[in-house]
């Protein structure tokens, strides 16, 4: 059967079905368990209403459940295995990581991402989201900034796999190179340790659209009469926008911040498209996908020091949740 | 902000040229990549793409073909670079593959063992040698070609290197994994929403909470599951997988929509006898749909610019790739240096995404509004 045959059949069955789910649980429910006309209408409409958003939760519940929280566990226990998964070894992976210079090379470089990579978008987002809120031509560019977030991860690298070439007829950096008077052409993806950087600037590019468009929001979300008043007292637009709108978006700030040291944890297309992990590139998603289908408790358990990194602010952000709701 | 006193028209144009600044960095590297897609692959690596209006400066070689003359107990060959019926002008030439362009046109050039070879600007050239001519000698020169644009890296690409598989894999990969999150998310958002049950505020920070789960930790146990499930790496599989991984971020974002419904629409239908079956299929739904198309546009484009999970759970024979594992794994590798054919294949996996991104931004950026300033 071909893939676009049987996708077509998947819409229908998975849209037929859920419809059909909800709509006969639902019915169900009414007219064969809790009718409502029975001796005692009252209870069963109020019993009905007990289960009801149950059987709306459960398909989305059980998709959850099954593919992101028993995985939690799931790949903890498989982690505490040997490769062949056969054999309890405790934390031997985790010895075994820990004692792996890749391993090091890469929790190293990942630790250099999550502070370089929120801090550059975010700061170049809150730049261009100031300036492109006083111009006529704002959202034009604003547009064009932000249009790098629809480009996937892989089509980026390549983007910058020609700015990078290690040729001055193709690539942007050796042109310049050479045209400021350099001889030789120089391949910046095997520069121990700035290759990191130019890495970088590919998910950098990509998240400053991100960043821009959330902060851009929150800028314009400023009561105006306290900009008035600094500016009736005489503040500079600099401190206008240090002093005043800054400190006021903090929060917004902090939340953009998390949200893309969350991405830098996660994104493996970069590194796996620019340089496979070689030249001292490896970051730990990278150095996990490549254990992926050659040794499943190193892959796991390299998972699980992602996990352990993201806990932090998977605990903050529900903590905000709880406080919001209240 | 421009009506207020005190703002200074030097300032303004400092912004102004800061913003243009910015928007040309951020654009250059695409720009790059989309004019290299439809540059003849020999110029591309001959001249940079900013350069590319301009004619091309091009080495060639050309066999000097034909029966030697005698003349005056030199051997001669006569002839036009360019053949009978070419044109362009030589800029350098000559006689040896190790210095293709040691002479100007029309000097005359001193080869080895005292031959000697002559390129006029018009392409003539006049090869003299005092031994017997065996072998056609070889005639390097540089000359100017005009820029050539085509579509000839994309018929290429589509027809002969498989990406138009690949195309149609990654549409049959997006659909079905867009379509079916949202509809489980809608009814769980508005339970979350709308109906009062014990252990409501438990599911939704459950919810907030595995927005951020690394989805690392499901590959290994659930490609485990998924061939116990007799499912394996399939397409069946991919679908349940981006499902499962778009639900949180689905429910999350409809959710704090759905709450900010007006209430009493909800409350007067229930008053007037309305299951919650049908609040939510004739009010709620309708009424979340800018919420549904935010939640969409993201699940499309999250599905389509997919590598991990299309490499985990698809099979990895060449049928089944998308697009981008056909790039990062196939092209890259066998066509690492061909830069035209890397270029037209980039531009068809970026095409559809920047399509909807253009056309549907404002739905992408209230989406986006909406899962992250809370």
């Amino acid at each position: 059967m071909s893939p676009i045959v049987q996708g077509i059949l998947t819409i229908l069955i998975g849209v037929g079905g859920c419809v059909g789910y909800f709509y006969a649980s639902n019915l169900i429910l009414d007219k064969v368990f809790f009718p409502p006309q029975e001796d005692n209408p009252g209870r069963n409409i109020n019993r009905a209403n007990m289960v009801r958003p149950w059987l709306f939760l459960f398909p989305a519940m059980f998709a959850l459940s099954l593919y992101l929280l028993y995985p939690v566990i799931g790949s903890f226990w498989r982690s505490l295995f040997n490769r062949a998964g056969d054999e309890f070894i405790g934390l031997g992976n985790y010895t075994a990581l820990a004692a792996d210079t890749t391993f090091q090379t890469a929790f190293l470089n990942n630790f250099l991402w999550m502070l370089v990579v929120p801090a550059a978008s975010t700061f170049l987002g809150l730049l261009v989201a100031q300036l492109t809120d006083r111009i006529k031509w704002g959202n034009i560019a604003k547009s064009l900034i932000f249009m790098p977030m629809a480009i996937s991860f892989v089509g980026a690298s390549l983007i910058w796999k020609f700015v990078y070439a290690n040729n001055p007829d193709i690539g942007l950096i050796n042109a310049l190179r050479f045209f400021f008077g350099a001889e030789e052409a120089l391949d910046v993806l095997q520069l121990r340790f700035w290759n990191n950087f130019f890495l970088m600037v590919i998910l950098i590019w990509i998240q400053t659209g991100f960043a821009m468009v959330i902060l851009s929001a929150a800028l314009r979300g400023i009561p105006e009469e306290t900009i008035e008043a600094a500016i009736i007292d005489g503040a500079n637009p600099f401190q206008v926008f240090f002093k005043i709108k800054v400190p006021q978006i903090m929060g917004t700030i902090v939340v953009v911040w998390t949200t893309i040291t969350i991405l830098v944890l996660k994104v493996f297309d970069i590194v796996y498209t620019m340089t496979g992990g070689n030249f001292g590139t490896e970051i730990l998603p990278s150095y996990m996908m490549s254990y992926m289908f050659r040794d499943d408790g190193r892959a796991t358990a390299v998972a699980f020091v992602i996990m352990i990194i993201v806990l932090p602010v998977m605990i903050w952000n529900i903590r905000q949740a709880r406080a919001e709701m209240r | 902000m421009d009506n207020i006193a005190g703002t200074k028209s030097s300032l303004t144009w400092a912004v102004h040229i800061s913003v243009a600044a910015l928007v040309i960095l951020w654009l250059i590297p695409t720009i790059g990549l989309l004019v290299s897609s439809f540059r003849d692959r020999d110029q591309i690596t001959a001249q940079g793409w900013w350069a590319s209006p301009l004619p091309v400066v091009q080495n060639f070689a050309v066999k000097a073909e034909g029966d030697p003359e005698e003349r005056d107990g030199l051997f001669v060959l006569e002839g036009n670079v360019f053949g009978t019926d070419g044109s362009g002008e030589v800029q350098r030439f000559g006689g040896r593959r190790a210095a293709p362009d040691a002479f100007e046109p029309g000097v005359l050039g001193e080869l080895t063992r005292d031959r000697t070879l002559m390129v006029q600007a018009n392409g003539d050239y006049i090869y003299t040698s005092p031994a017997e001519i065996k072998r056609a000698p070889s005639i390097y020169f540089a000359s100017a070609t005009p820029p050539e644009f085509s579509l000839a890296n994309y018929e290429q690409i589509m027809s002969s290197d498989g990406m138009d598989r690949a195309f149609i894999n990654t549409l049959t990969v997006t659909i079905p994994a867009t379509i079916i999150p949202i509809l489980i998310a809608a009814f769980a958002a508005y339970a979350l929403a709308w109906m009062e049950f014990p252990g409501r505020g438990l599911l939704i920070a459950l919810v907030v909470g595995l927005l951020v789960v690394p989805l690392q930790l499901a590959l290994v146990p659930m490609l485990k599951l998924h061939n116990q499930m007799g499912v394996g790496q399939s397409f069946l599989g991919i679908w349940m997988a981006h499902t499962g991984f778009g639900l949180p971020l689905a429910i999350y974002l409809l959710r704090n929509y759905m709450v900010g419904l007006p209430r009493d629409i909800i409350e007067s239908a229930k008053v007037d006898g309305a299951t919650d079956f049908q609040v939510f299929t004739k009010i709620v739904l309708p009424l979340s749909f800018p919420a549904l198309a935010s939640f969409a546009i993201f699940q499309f484009l999250w599905t389509w610019n997919d590598l991990l999970v299309a490499k985990v759970f698809l099979p990895s024979n060449s049928e089944s790739w998308v697009m981008t594992v056909k790039i990062a794994d196939d092209l890259l590798g066998s066509r690492g240096g061909d830069w035209g054919i890397l270029a037209a294949a980039a531009f068809i996996s970026i095409a559809i995404p920047l399509i909807v991104f253009f056309t549907m931004q404002r739905y992408l950026v209230r989406g986006l509004l909406a899962g992250s300033v809370k």
